[in-house]
């Protein structure tokens, strides 16, 4: 243990603790603007330094150690002058727009300078300009971007796809696109998670509320809206929801007020994958000389390009299921308007997703099935969708609580987990037993494919069919050291569950954004606290999906389920890395 | 009124004096990977102020140059800014009236010619050419990548052994290299910027004196696979070295009656001791490497047949072969090459000098090494002779200031003629042609042309040691199977021959003579990539953990320079001139260091490779 002195209070810590990590544990927080734990430890913006007795120079909390007898201050005069010339010369660079920005209220430079009581800026502006395709569902505004180095770190270290760099030298370095392209020219998975490092707002998704608005406010059509599993697990933290009070019952009466006309649930067609998917597996599973092994789940978009990016090889394991979200789309624009008696043409679907990468998805020119236009008109995230409840100054707190709409609006505890990572595979593990034998498992017996360990390997013996060899991950850093693996044959399974984000959708790259926490795991435990408490744990017991069946599609992968609910993943192209 | 004044400067002007002492060393510590176009607008930029204003091309001329350029770098150029930057600095040399003016813009032309993609880059782009390299320079200065700031950090806390483990990782001559290493890293040393580099190379030789012997490193499990090293010099040590962690059966052939290749024929014990190159060698062969020595590689067996037998081959063959002055009388009795004597000297074949009068003909390194070794032969006199002028000498300042100092004579400007022989045959006399420097080549160095109206110079020799160069041996192999061509072996970046499956080679054969550190690394790549073509990915670790940065004040401070025994002392024997660091010094000295693995750009990205 190392004794120093911080402000005149006494802090004994373990060695090779940080100065910020031991003020912190006397409640003193240091300011910190680029510092993100086990992340972004690299000093670079100066904001947390402290002054330490016996050396000239100030000095960075986040990354220099405590030493026997150190005495720290904080806030000395050197400190405070420091702190304050260097948020200014970060704000003389900044486009420094807050009223038109989306993190307004949620930036820690805003907060900072805020903090600082900085009012007037002593150094001229000089922001860069503003020049990016809009038609991108990822945004990168460089004049905000502060170079704190989040997203080059996120991208080469958790998810390992290198989009973003370090470009030009002196005082012309930038973060830019690597390997000076364009992001439309990279393997970039739209997975977001530079967007939920950014400290600022220098990276966003686009924003497609007004398109939702504009639907909303056209008679002639009809708006359903569908809601992911995750988003039910989060949408509360930026609407100053408790977690009890941000259920998925309120959400749905305010996205009511919003005016939409039928507003469904994902977990509706996550079930309606499980069904599709878990029936692919046992049929691939029984018939395994005529597939390519191991299947690999296909919900994540991100992980899709990823896939069809990094390794095209793989293309033909993928499941050919939709996505829920896919799914959802057709079923509403064939099945649901037909019962209806509506025209799909004027029929308007959009989803809240906790992910960027799911605006591309939808985009995928094959993904028209039900009726010839997009099967998902609109993605929004759940920061849009949030942020729409605001514009519309829908007090949220205050709302009753409504159920789902029917009958795309029933999920089972099997559908909410697909937010989480393990879940698909847990849910298709269920349902693919009962499939095969006939019974039920215990919903708990797969148990083993959660959690939060980088990765999760499992063999589970189905009567009848024998030992089935799963794998779950997600981060596509943990994903690449999977793929390579299998591809060396040095590890072999049956199935496996690709998340591109940490943690699964709970962690998506649309999610609220808090600065410098993960809130993946708890989010997650929400979804699997759901899960516990449903009624109905087996996604093949959905009354509405079986009434479907029934009524429509006739038996898993049929002759329109193969047309409405499965894809061709070879019928696009993404940009190759060279290798 | 006075008719005149003494110049005193003023205050401003010592300081700015100051500034130009300082700009000197930041340049010296200029970290590599800078963008070049950025470059030229910097320098640029200083020559602007040192315009004196009169002439047009000079004063307006650099000016806009500045402009464009900035231009280029903003991103609001066009391809034809660049063609108009080219013709405005062309126009400005060909117009300008002073150097001021037409040098500043030669540099700019030489740019624009010389990096025109990076102009380009940026016009396309609005980017650098390439990817935004700015690692830790003593790191990326060293061809093996050692951790430098790793092992400093270690030696500062008396943690010798775990320094030269640390070491090991990268380079298996952490001795050798302590003791004569060339020591590239030191060059852009960023403490340049404040006072001076660190002294790098004394302090792991002090890890290395006072490390306790080492256990023999852990190896992988035996992959069955057989490599054979040509070579058993720095280089195919190396080599050997790594692949044998890697689990690899290796065996070395050397073509001489021991290991150490120049380490040994080359370089003297005076500034390598012996028991020093056998501790470190002893340490390497601990792995299991298996060891032929005097097998002549196509005389004693045959290429093909190794081929046949080894599952890949590393050729380190050297460059043990002299070249010639070609004059006449070079063949007379009493004259020997560098490679000749030092070579004997290397197996303790020591010829008696004693009242000899020595010329050694030569300016690098290892023409030092003869004058040295002459003087402690016993040598009456020795001088070297040299074409050009001392300063031009390619061997380091201080083994000519060690010469010296021991007593040789430097005879600079001075073009060998003839040998001038007796009736015997033997060598008595070298002629000279005495000589002016001239013109700058296109190498920077200027040319020496003969002195008008200047009689040739009859220099009194009984032996004349020829010292101008190296080249590879022949070696009793097919040229063609090894891809000789000009007098070395082409081998790409990652050692693999061409057309030559499973052959590599590297080192001084590849290179031409070179330093040992370049061989280290060359052996270090090549194992790389040897485990690689066998079907493996080894990989290797170092288990030492790096002490954090203290937090220390970085005042400017001298730098410990390296002592040596006094001349009279050591120049009649072959004992280490060198005396070590003291454990005081090495504190001080590696406290110095500012750990650019932590402080600056290292902490984001490059400041340390931990296996590889």
């Amino acid at each position: 243990m190392v004794t120093l002195t911080i402000d005149k209070q006494t802090v004994t810590v373990p060695e090779g603790t940080t100065i910020l990590d031991a003020a912190k544990t006397v409640n003193i927080e240091i300011p910190h603007l680029c510092y993100f734990r086990e992340l972004n430890e690299i000093a670079a913006c100066r904001i947390c330094v402290v002054e330490v007795d016996g050396c000239d120079r100030l000095v960075t909390s986040c990354n220099n150690y405590v030493e026997e007898g150190m005495v720290v201050h904080t806030n000395s005069p050197k400190v405070r002058r420091s702190r304050r010339v260097t948020i200014q010369l970060i704000l003389s660079q900044h486009d420094c727009n807050c009223p038109s920005c989306v993190r307004s209220g949620n930036c820690m430079l805003q907060k900072i300078a805020n903090d600082l009581n900085i009012v007037m800026n002593s150094y001229p502006k000089d922001v860069r300009p503003f020049r990016w395709d809009m038609n991108l569902p990822l945004i990168r505004d460089e004049g905000k971007c502060i170079k704190c180095m989040r997203c080059v770190q996120v991208c080469d270290k958790i998810q390992n796809v290198s989009i973003w760099d370090v470009v030009n030298t002196g005082s012309r370095t930038n973060v830019g696109v690597s390997g000076n392209r364009k992001l439309d020219a990279t393997e970039c998975t739209y997975c977001g998670q530079c967007i939920t490092h950014c400290p600022v707002g220098a990276l966003r998704e686009r924003d497609d509320t007004t398109k939702v608005v504009e639907a909303i406010c056209d008679p002639e059509i009809t708006t359903i809206v569908q809601v992911a599993p995750a988003v039910r697990a989060a949408w509360g933290e930026s609407m100053g929801l408790t977690r009890e009070q941000a259920s998925a019952e309120r959400m749905v009466t305010a996205l009511k007020r919003l005016g939409f006309d039928y507003v469904f649930d994902t977990n509706f067609t996550a079930d309606l994958t499980i069904m599709e998917e878990g029936s692919e597996f046992i049929e691939r599973f029984t018939h395994r000389d005529e597939y390519a092994w191991p299947m690999f789940t296909s919900c994540c978009p991100g992980w899709v390009r990823f896939l069809k990016s990094q390794y095209p090889e793989f293309t033909a394991n993928l499941s050919t299921a939709k996505s829920p979200q896919q799914m959802f789309g057709a079923v509403a624009k064939s099945y649901f308007a037909e019962k209806r008696g509506l025209d799909p043409h004027k029929v308007f679907v959009v989803s809240i997703m906790p992910c960027v990468s799911k605006k591309s998805e939808s985009a995928i020119g094959v993904m028209n099935d039900a009726c010839g236009d997009p099967d998902v008109d609109v993605v929004l995230t759940t920061r849009e969708m949030n942020r729409l409840f605001r514009s519309e100054h829908i007090s949220v707190a205050s709302l009753e609580e409504t159920p789902f709409d029917s009958p795309l609006g029933t999920g089972t505890g099997a559908a909410v987990i697909f937010g989480a990572t393990g879940g698909v595979m847990d849910a298709a593990l269920r349902s693919a037993y009962f499939l095969i034998t006939g019974t039920n498992p215990d919903a708990d017996a797969f148990k083993t494919v959660r959690g939060t360990q980088d990765r999760r390997e499992a063999v589970f013996n189905i009567p009848g069919a024998g030992n089935v060899r799963v794998a779950v991950v997600s981060g596509l850093s943990n994903t690449r050291k999977l793929m390579e693996e299998i591809r060396t044959g040095a590890a072999e399974y049956d199935f496996v569950e690709v998340m591109a984000c940490p943690g699964g959708c709970a962690g998506g790259g649309g999610q609220p954004i808090h600065d410098g926490a993960e809130l993946a795991g708890c989010r997650g435990d929400v979804l699997w606290g759901l899960d516990s408490k449903a009624q109905i744990r087996y996604s093949h017991e959905n009354p509405e999906v079986r009434a479907m069946y029934e009524e429509y599609f006739g038996k898993p992968l049929g002759e329109r389920s193969h047309h409405l609910l499965h894809t061709d993943h070879f019928a696009w192209e993404m940009p190759t890395k060279a290798k | 009124m006075s008719r005149l004044d003494i110049n005193t400067p003023s205050q401003a002007q010592k300081v700015v004096e100051g500034i130009y002492r300082d700009i000197e060393r930041r340049i010296a510590a200029s970290p590599p990977g800078l963008c070049p176009v950025d470059m030229a607008l910097s320098f640029l930029t200083l020559c602007l102020a040192q315009t004196c204003g009169k002439c047009v091309p000079c004063r307006i001329g650099l000016s806009q140059l500045c402009t464009l350029i900035r231009q280029v770098l903003d991103g609001e150029a066009e391809e034809s800014t660049v063609d108009l930057i080219d013709k405005t600095a062309d126009t400005i040399v060909q117009s300008a009236d002073c150097a001021i003016g037409i040098e500043a813009a030669r540099m700019v032309l030489s740019g624009v010619r010389g990096f025109r993609e990076d102009y380009l880059s940026h016009v396309r782009t609005g980017n650098c050419l390439g990817r935004h390299e700015n690692p830790v320079p003593c790191v990326a200065l060293c061809p093996a990548g050692v951790d430098i700031p790793g092992y400093i950090a270690l030696v500062h806390e008396g943690r010798c052994e775990e320094a030269v483990r640390l070491i090991r990782k990268d380079n298996p001559f952490p001795a050798a290299c302590g003791y004569i290493c060339e020591h590239p890293c030191e060059a852009r040393c960023r403490r340049n910027m404040v006072d001076n580099a660190i002294n790098i190379r004394a302090l792991k030789r002090y890890a290395v004196d006072n490390a306790q012997p080492s256990a023999p490193p852990a190896l992988a499990e035996a992959t069955g696979k057989r490599v054979a090293v040509i070579g058993g010099g720095p280089g195919g040590l190396s080599a050997a070295y790594y692949l044998a962690i890697m689990g690899h059966s290796v065996t070395v052939y050397e073509k001489r009656k021991q290991l150490g290749g120049m380490l040994r024929y080359g370089i003297p014990a005076y500034r390598l001791p012996r028991e020093v190159l056998d501790n470190e060698i002893s340490y390497i062969l601990s792995t299991g490497i298996q060891v032929k020595t005097g097998v002549d590689v196509g005389v004693d067996v045959g290429y093909d047949a190794l081929r046949e037998e080894y599952d890949a081959m590393y050729i380190s063959i050297g460059a043990h072969t002299d070249k010639k002055v070609g004059i006449e009388g070079e063949g007379s009795e009493g004259v020997i090459s560098a490679v000749k004597l030092l070579g004997g000297i290397g197996d303790g074949d020591m010829p008696d000098f004693t009242g000899k009068q020595v010329v050694v003909i030569g300016g690098g390194n290892v023409a030092m090494d003869c004058v040295r070794s002459s003087i402690r032969l016993g040598a009456d006199k020795v001088s070297c002779i040299y074409r050009r002028r001392r300063a031009d000498m390619t061997a380091l300042d201080e083994e000519v200031d060690g010469a010296e100092a021991e007593g040789a004579q430097m005879m600079c400007l001075q073009s060998p003629k003839r040998i001038e022989t007796d009736e015997n045959g033997h060598c008595v006399a070298l002629w000279t042609v005495p000589q002016i420097i001239g013109e700058i080549g296109s190498d920077g160095r200027p040319k020496p042309h003969a002195k008008r109206d200047t009689p040739e110079l009859r220099i009194p020799a009984d032996v004349i040691i020829v010292a101008v160069g190296q080249g590879i041996e022949t070696f009793g192999i097919n040229a063609d199977a090894v891809n000789v061509s000009r007098g070395t072996i082409k081998a790409l970046p990652s050692g693999q021959m061409k057309d030559s499956d499973g052959v590599f080679a590297g080192g001084d054969c590849v290179t031409g003579p070179a330093t040992v550190i370049r061989a280290i690394a060359a052996g270090k790549v090549a194992a790389a990539n040897i485990d690689e073509y066998l079907g493996y990915h080894h990989v290797i670790a170092s288990d030492v953990e790096i002490p954090h940065p203290s937090l220390s004040n970085k005042l400017p401070h001298g730098r410990i320079n390296a002592v040596e025994r006094l001349p009279a002392e050591r120049c009649s024997d072959f004992e280490c001139i060198e005396c070590g660091m003291s454990a005081q010094g090495a504190e001080q000295e590696s406290s110095r260091c500012l750990r650019c693995d932590h402080f600056g750009y290292g902490n984001f990205r490059g400041g340390r490779r931990e296996r590889w």
